[in-house]
């Protein structure tokens, strides 16, 4: 029973949540892996291309709850949701368009183009804080949680239950959904295959008669899609904070280096990882091992690895460790 | 006028040029193979018929159409196949995945046809049809490269030292092959380092020397020749 | 210097000078120090960039680390902290001591397959060994006075004293991360340093036993004058009669500006000096040509690596050093103002627009963007009030306009660093060799 209680504690505190949050995380990591397969460069602007698709979805949400359009028991946010995916692709390929083509056309090292990527972050940075503003901002409605803590321990007998909220449902599932899609894609059509063979060897593909232009228009419609995703689904999990994008670029960037740069398995592997890392060193366990160790006994302290401020260490930690170790990734990925 | 005919190529990368002068022809259903010592601009020869060179002086015509300004891909539609020396499969794709980025340009119902005709053709292509093309052994990956370039249908097929790195058994067996493909009436240039073996199936033959045709002939009279064996076929 | 050099830098004169005029000395000479500690960290980033082709994404970290050097040099010590905690503190620094000679000690003697597993288990072994002294010491140093201390204090030494440490410890944590992540694909190190500065500023907002966290130093000691001691001197009071200042607290306020201006020019000067000599120098030929083409560098027996790591400790220990000036000029260090736009990215856009590889051009760059950066403010504002301005001062969109105006510099930062790289990729001053640069130069 003490054993129970314990696995359904670290579930609730720490499955739950870290499968949300990498679900969440291999959306972005999926977007900047394509870009560093496809147009081979890290792409910085990234974080705000995500808080752009956000901030379009939740004025869309707004707009929508005053007309009083709801879908309840759902967040309103996902049927703003195409609107902010379109946001967000319109905005990337005009950032293409007048920025990085031209960059492409000149076969300019990836370092430039990280650079430039730097002033489009800029931009969509000044764009956000101008129309949205830099502080908080809350949208999400709907029912809250598909399972109580309460229920659930009703339901297994516990002491301890493990709720589920319905963000992270909706999370998981979009992301199944986004994933399965891509795969498919990538896998079975010959846009997805073109994608691939470009991302593999960039002359050979023009030899074929692939259209790069064409690839990578793909790859940011892509990208930009998976971005205004996971940027809402962040947003309804927590919250939406303009700032929080520029951070999450790390996580994002760690994941992507851990799979193997162009690998989108590999991204979703590297999510999942650091996602679970950074939740179970940030967890206090003293709970936990209260519950596995003798009755009435608890440990001293928190038994925490490391303080919640310092989740992104973990992040970096899992950067230099795959830098020093192994740096192609789990999966071989291209060393660009 | 020949099938493909680049008449007087001059031209290099950068300020000096590489190739002078330089005229290379083929014919439907023929082989023809260029060859030359080390630096002589064999390659280079080849890189400029396929339009990845810019030619000061000189005209590329394939099939009666001045193909001189076009860019390499888009010479592809107009019936040339290359394949690189170097980098040509798609080594994370499988291998029926490489044949399909060769029939990427084609829109016609023809193409499972062809590509039973490559499996035909190299039947090791068809067993492995599955599996990456990076896990192969370099004979392999070389059909693979050709298989990829023959899926676009060209009426001229480009090799650029296709034998490259690979054993005399391979070697045999890839010409042989090269010369099936030419009796289904393609026209085939060749560049290589063997010259000897590729004189012996060719049927004409482009000495190359320092950018500039030294001899140009049958492969058999080159073979014969005196001084082309003294100087080029070592004795 | 060129003509053109001499033009541009008679212009930022002139602009300055104008802010003097039309604004007030005090906003002139206030804008003139930020600018001057703008162009040191242009220099630093310069040196990185301009020099080598490396893409530092982490200046922020370096000049946070400056920063905390400056308090920790500077402010006194608190007696009672240490007092209460320094047994435990010393136990956490010789458990951490003994666990570094244990790891390296371990990694010499067991065989090579058990190096990882052995090292990770004694790595956790210490950091618990090193938690059951420090948790305890921080716990007691924090709550001591927390309202107006709460930490360890410093030194205690003059806070001059702290800029040249500063710029020893930025180089220790330069040193460590380029170890790391240099020799690799150029995208890891920007994506490293990225790293390495969010942890350094979360190690300044959190541990408030080091440095009080958000609740901020405030009053570190000063190495010019106070105004209020300046307002009640006898000579002060003359001086301002004799330069026929209307209010001595505005005379007072600009003299301590003149003395940090005269401070922060003289630092300028030395780290320039050493910068163009060392452009110069054998060493510099030999950084520029292992940048543009270093695979041929390489080739000829250079070890690309190590000169990579010195410029690149080089760079970071000038970002501290401006790190510390910083600190010092403000009086107070406040972890949370420490955001990547400002203190990395605005950088690289200075050295950008200035010219890649070229020091004068750095210095221009950090003085025009800093000055924008700071003007963009009221040019955002009245932009903001001019378009809207149809729309009647009732209107929520014009307010909301009005309100998001500030941020009408990351628009202007963008567009200057995307038309600096397209339009004149050399930038402003271009670097002095006719050979291509780092921005030029293709795949």
């Amino acid at each position: 029973m003490e054993i129970l209680n314990a696995l359904a504690l670290f579930a609730n505190f720490v499955v739950v949540p870290a499968t949300a949050y990498g679900a969440q995380l291999a959306l972005g990591a999926l977007g900047v892996t394509l870009i560093f397969g496809i147009l081979r460069f890290a792409n910085f602007a990234h974080g705000e291309l995500m808080s752009f698709g956000t901030m379009i979805t939740i004025l869309v949400t707004w707009f929508l709850q005053n007309m009083g359009v709801s879908i309840a028991p759902f967040p309103t946010a996902l049927l703003a949701l195409p609107i902010g995916v379109l946001a967000a692709i319109s905005m990337a390929l005009v950032t293409d368009r007048m920025v990085f083509r031209f960059y492409r056309k000149q076969r300019s090292n990836p370092i430039v183009f990280a650079i430039v990527s730097v002033g489009v972050m800029f931009l969509i940075a000044g764009i956000i804080r101008i129309v949205i503003g830099p502080a908080d901002q809350s949208f999400a409605d709907g029912q809250r949680f598909i399972i109580g803590a309460f229920d659930s321990r009703r339901a297994l007998g516990l002491d301890e239950g493990i709720a589920i909220k319905q963000s992270q449902l909706i999370t998981v599932v979009v992301t199944a959904v986004v994933v399965a899609w891509l795969f498919w894609f990538l896998q079975k059509t010959r846009s997805g295959k073109a994608m691939r063979a470009y991302s593999d060897d960039e002359d050979l593909a023009l030899l074929s008669g692939i259209n790069p232009e064409r690839v990578v228009m793909i790859c940011w419609v892509i990208a930009a899609a998976l971005a205004a995703i996971a940027g809402t689904l962040y947003g309804l999990d927590k919250t939406y904070k303009p700032f929080i994008f520029l951070q999450i670029l790390l996580p994002i960037f760690a994941a992507t280096i851990l799979g193997g740069i162009g690998q989108p398995v590999g991204a979703i592997l590297g999510a999942f990882i650091v996602a679970f890392s950074e939740v179970t060193v940030t967890y206090a366990f003293k709970k936990f091992l209260a519950y596995l160790g003798p009755t009435d006994w608890a440990p001293e302290g928190l038994v925490q690895l490391l303080s919640t401020d310092y989740k992104f260490a973990v992040s970096f930690i899992i950067l230099v460790a795959v830098l020093l170790i192994r740096p192609t990734g789990i999966i071989r990925g291209k060393v660009i | 006028m020949s099938f493909l005919s680049a008449t007087g190529m001059t031209g290099g990368y950068g300020g000096t040029d590489i190739l002078h002068d330089c005229t290379i022809t083929v014919e439907k259903g023929e082989v023809a193979v260029v060859v030359g010592p080390n630096g002589a601009g064999k390659s280079t020869a080849m890189k400029a018929v396929f339009g990845m060179l810019n030619l000061r002086e000189g005209s590329v015509v394939l099939d009666g159409k001045d193909i001189t300004s076009l860019a390499p891909q888009d010479r592809v539609p107009q019936g040339m196949g290359f394949v690189p020396q170097n980098r040509n499969v798609f080594v994370s794709m499988t291998v029926e995945e490489n044949l399909d980025m060769g029939a990427f340009i084609r829109d016609d119902d023809g193409i499972e046809e062809t590509k039973q005709q490559i499996f035909d053709l190299f039947p090791i292509l068809g067993e492995k049809r599955n599996q990456p093309a990076g896990e192969l052994s370099g004979g392999q990956r070389q059909q693979v490269a050709v298989g990829r370039a023959l899926m676009t249908r060209p009426k001229l097929l480009m090799l650029d030292e296709p034998t490259a790195g690979v054993s005399p058994i391979v070697m045999d067996e890839l010409f042989d092959k090269i010369l099936e493909v030419a009796k289904t009436g393609v026209a085939i240039l060749m560049v290589e380092q063997n010259a000897r073996q590729a004189l012996e199936i060719a049927d004409h033959g482009f000495v190359l020397v320092q950018g500039r045709n030294r001899f140009t002939d049958t492969g058999e009279a080159l073979l014969a020749n005196e001084e082309v064996r003294r100087s080029f076929l070592g004795g | 210097m060129t003509k053109r050099v001499a033009l541009l830098y008679g212009l930022m004169c002139l602009v300055l000078i104008a802010i003097g005029f039309l604004q007030s000395w005090n906003v002139a000479f206030g804008i003139f120090n930020l600018c001057v500690i703008s162009a040191v960290m242009a220099l630093g980033v310069n040196m990185q960039w301009g020099y080598a082709g490396l893409f530092n994404v982490g200046v922020m970290g370096f000049t946070a680390l400056g920063g905390l050097t400056a308090v920790l040099v500077s402010m006194p010590p608190v007696g009672e902290a240490w007092s209460v905690a320094g047994g435990d503190i010393a136990l956490s620094v010789l458990s951490l001591v003994a666990t570094i000679v244990a790891v390296i000690y371990a990694r010499r003697v067991v065989p090579p397959a058990l190096k990882l597993p052995v090292t990770i288990i004694l790595l956790l072994a210490g950091y618990f060994l090193i938690g059951v002294f420090f948790g305890p010491a921080t716990d007691a140093i924090e709550s001591i006075d927390p309202a107006l201390s709460g930490y360890l204090g410093g030194a205690g030494l003059p806070v001059l004293v702290a800029w040249p440490i500063a710029g020893l410890v930025a180089a220790g944590a330069g040193w460590l991360i380029g170890r790391i992540a240099l020799g690799l694909r150029a995208d890891y190190l920007a994506i490293a340093t990225l790293g390495i500065s969010e942890i350094i500023i979360a190690i300044i907002k959190y541990e408030e036993w080091l440095s009080r966290g958000v609740k901020n130093v405030t009053g570190i000691p000063r190495p010019v004058p106070y105004e209020v001691d300046l307002i009640e001197s006898e000579w002060f009071i003359s001086l301002a009669n004799f330069f026929g200042a209307n209010e001595v607290s505005d005379a007072a306020g600009l003299f301590v500006k003149l003395c940090y201006a005269v401070l922060f020019v003289v630092v300028l000067a030395i780290i320039m000096w050493f910068a163009e000599r060392a452009l110069k120098s054998p060493w510099g030929r030999m950084m520029r040509a292992i940048r543009d083409n270093r695979d041929a560098a390489a080739a000829m027996g250079k070890d690309v690596k190590r000169r990579h790591l010195q410029t690149f400790v080089l760079g970071c220990a000038v970002c501290g050093i401006a790190g510390a000036m910083l600190t010092t000029l403000d009086g107070q260090l406040t972890p949370t103002s420490y955001i990547p736009l400002r203190y990395t990215f605005l950088i690289w856009v200075m050295v950008i627009l200035g010219g890649s590889g070229n020091n004068w051009g750095s210095i221009l760059g950090g003085f025009i963007i800093w000055f924008l950066w700071v003007e963009a403010e009221p040019f955002g504002n009245w932009f903001m009030t001019t378009i809207t301005a149809p729309l009647g001062e009732q209107s929520e969109l014009a307010q909301h306009l009005v309100a998001g105006a500030a941020y009408m510099r990351y628009l202007m930062m963008g567009a200057i660093l995307l038309v600096v790289m397209r339009f004149a990729p050399k930038g402003l001053i271009p670097e002095a060799t006719n050979r291509s640069t780092a921005m030029t130069r293709s795949s």
